[in-house]
């Protein structure tokens, strides 16, 4: 068996008395481009969450690469090597779609905290080149200049994943990286998830969309009211009856 | 902000920047009278210019925190005051050189911003604000009150003769009445009366004190365009835009936010001393809300986040202050005597208002005007000129966005 990258282990989160994750026991392997899918409201952006250090769990620990992220600072936890790509774009609009890569580039390199307060930015020649390689990629290389804030909303998108894979993570979250694109942009983001895949990443991803579903993942995890109903690959996942039943009865794939 | 010909671009912003502030004054060389342009418009004193550069210095250090990262401090006062005794205290016991005094008081006001910023950095948004205003006033009232000895509360901290040679050692009780000045001493400098600062025995006082804060106006603003062009300070204006988001991103953000606090705090701290270094003397009332507050206006009445912006907003409060406060009603009275009688006193009393004492009143009006029409500051108001005259207004657009930071 290969590698266990992520290990989620026991995770219980109840908000009030709903039981937004009850005895979540999950592994991503490495390499693999794990998918999470369910229901609107089975948890799937709570156990993100609970990964990044955004919310605490009441009982269990979600473990990465042998170091426990539970009651870790999110900074910590992208510090180790998880990037997390947003679902509605949290970017920074103030500053250009450069500058927008340019920090997450200089967290990977410099680290949590660096003080360097007198030399130009401008003097980043080789980080520069990187990251204008990679907008270059993604197809925002027109646009570097540019302030973020008026970019349209699918640009925004890309940015988001533009600022996740310059970090060059060991993991990477992504929450519905497709949803809200019109379709020529989300075939054209599969297509980029592909190529990712293909440089061996380790990915999660949550989606909607069964197309990115099955066109990207190795194993599937199934989640419906905070359990975990199904796992498996692709194939299996299509055969479950229990998993039609939940979900992918009203979608027909 | 990070094209390549952004570099030379500040340096030739730099060089503007001194010019102007470096022409403002009067000087003579070598029996050549120049006379400085601040004396076109009527600010051509000494005590007026000197003022413009110590709040420039002040604002600048403000911007840096406030203009970059968005967290709105409302005790920097604090550190103000905190430069102003540091400096006095370096007068008393040491040397009336002022290089010392400068050095020590920026060190002191870091020191100081280091332990403040540290607790109120907790918190962000308005409860930040309340922190370190609450910070602000404590060490107000402390000046007042327990801290008589260091700040010899009501009268202030002064520069005094000295105590008498033979005086037995119970010197520490009388500091704040009789100085010491034991490196002017050892080097055998004689005092008529109370002496003043000297920068290696140029007198800091009339223009020259104008030019020795103008030169670290100068320098301060400096600094500040390399803080705002380096990676920490991209990273400082990415806090002031998600600073959440960057969390996520694997930055830490709180000692970049302490780092931009102690900064500015150090910033203050040097103009506290140039108040004391042109006028010897520290008060408790430099600590209180309002000067905290009159900072907050310059920037934003000058362009929050801009480089220029808070200089201009700290000249243009002081000049008003000096010139609507002078007016009285006896000028007033002037300016109406072509009316008749009854119209004359009406119009006296309602422009009265206005002027002298309640020249705060137009202050207030002013900055509401701007803050509601030009909510980037006087700097956006002359972008906006600068794009009548530009041919082409969508290079112009792209310049404003691009560049906020001009």
């Amino acid at each position: 068996m290969e590698n266990v990258v992520l290990h989620v282990n026991d995770v219980v989160k109840t908000f009030g008395g709903l039981h937004a994750l009850s005895d979540i026991d999950l592994d991503v392997r490495e390499g693999e481009t794990h998918a999470i899918i369910g229901p609107n409201g089975a948890g799937k952006s709570t156990l993100l969450n609970v990964c990044i250090g955004r919310l605490k769990p009441d009982s269990g620990v979600v473990v990465f690469d042998g170091e426990i992220l539970t009651g870790k600072k999110p900074h910590e936890i992208n510090q180790l090597g998880v990037a997390r790509i947003f679902q509605t774009p949290e970017v920074f609009l103030d500053l250009t779609v450069l500058e927008n890569v340019m920090v997450p580039a200089l967290a990977k390199r410099d680290g949590a905290f660096k003080m360097n307060a007198y030399w130009p930015i401008s003097g980043e020649k080789n980080l520069r080149g990187e990251v204008e390689a990679l907008l270059e990629d993604m197809g925002l290389a027109d646009q570097a200049n540019q302030v973020a804030s008026t970019m349209s909303r699918g640009d925004k998108r890309r940015l988001e994943l533009a600022m996740g894979l310059v970090q060059k993570p060991r993991l990477l979250l992504l929450d519905e990286p497709t949803a809200g694109m019109a379709r020529h942009d989300t075939n054209a983001t599969i297509d980029l998830l592909k190529k990712i895949k293909a440089s061996g990443m380790t990915k999660v991803i949550i989606e909607h969309d069964m197309h990115v579903v099955f066109s990207l993942a190795d194993r599937i995890s199934v989640l419906a009211r905070g359990k975990i109903i199904a796992q498996g690959t692709p194939d299996e996942i299509k055969e479950d009856p229990k998993v039609r039943e939940a979900y992918l009865g009203e979608e027909q794939v | 902000m990070m094209g390549g010909n952004s570099v030379r671009g500040d340096w030739l912003l730099l060089a503007g920047f001194a010019f102007v502030v470096l022409s403002a004054g009067n000087f003579s060389i070598s029996g050549f009278d120049y006379t400085g342009w601040a004396t076109l418009i009527g600010a051509g004193y000494p005590d007026l210019l000197q003022k413009f550069a110590i709040y420039g210095i002040f604002a600048i250090g403000f911007n840096i925190l406030f203009g970059l990262t968005g967290y709105l401090s409302f005790g920097h006062a604090a550190f103000l005051g905190v430069g102003s005794y540091a400096s006095v205290w370096m007068f008393k016991l040491f040397t009336m050189n002022v290089i010392p005094a400068v050095l020590f008081s920026v060190i002191v006001a870091g020191i100081f911003a280091l332990i403040i910023g540290f607790v109120s950095l907790r918190r962000s948004g308005i409860y930040f604000s309340i922190i370190t205003l609450a910070f602000a006033q404590m060490s107000y009232n402390l000046a007042y009150s327990v801290l008589t000895p260091i700040t010899n509360g009501e009268t202030g901290l002064q520069v005094r003769h000295l105590a008498p040679a033979d005086r037995a050692p119970d010197y520490v009780l009388k500091l704040v009445d009789e100085d010491l000045r034991w490196v002017d001493q050892a080097f055998g400098v004689v005092e008529h009366g109370i002496p003043i600062t000297n920068l290696f025995g140029i007198k800091m006082s009339g223009f020259e004190g104008f030019y020795f804060c103008a030169v670290l106006l100068i320098i301060g603003f400096f600094i500040s365009i390399r803080i705002a062009r380096s990676n920490f300070g991209m990273m400082l204006k990415a806090i002031k835009s998600n600073q959440n988001r960057l969390n996520y991103t694997g930055i830490n953000t709180r000692p970049y936010l302490l780092a931009a606090f102690v900064v500015s705090g150090m910033y203050a701290g040097l103009a506290g001393s140039l108040l004391a270094v042109t006028d010897p003397l520290a008060g408790a009332e430099r600590m209180q809300w309002t000067a905290s507050g009159e900072v907050v206006l310059m920037t934003i009445m000058g362009g929050a986040g801009t480089l220029v912006g808070p200089v201009l907003g700290a000249m243009i409060i002081k000049y008003f202050e000096n010139i609507f406060s002078a007016i009285n009603d006896n000028i007033l009275q002037g300016i109406f005597s072509a009316l008749p009688e009854s119209l004359q006193e009406i119009m006296v009393a309602v422009v009265g208002m206005f002027v002298g004492d309640g020249w705060h009143l137009t202050l207030g009006l002013l900055f509401m005007i701007i803050v509601i029409f030009l909510p980037g500051g006087l700097m956006e108001g002359a972008r906006r000129i600068g794009g009548l005259f530009l041919r082409s207004p969508k290079v112009s657009a792209a310049k404003s966005t691009a560049q906020p930071a001009e």
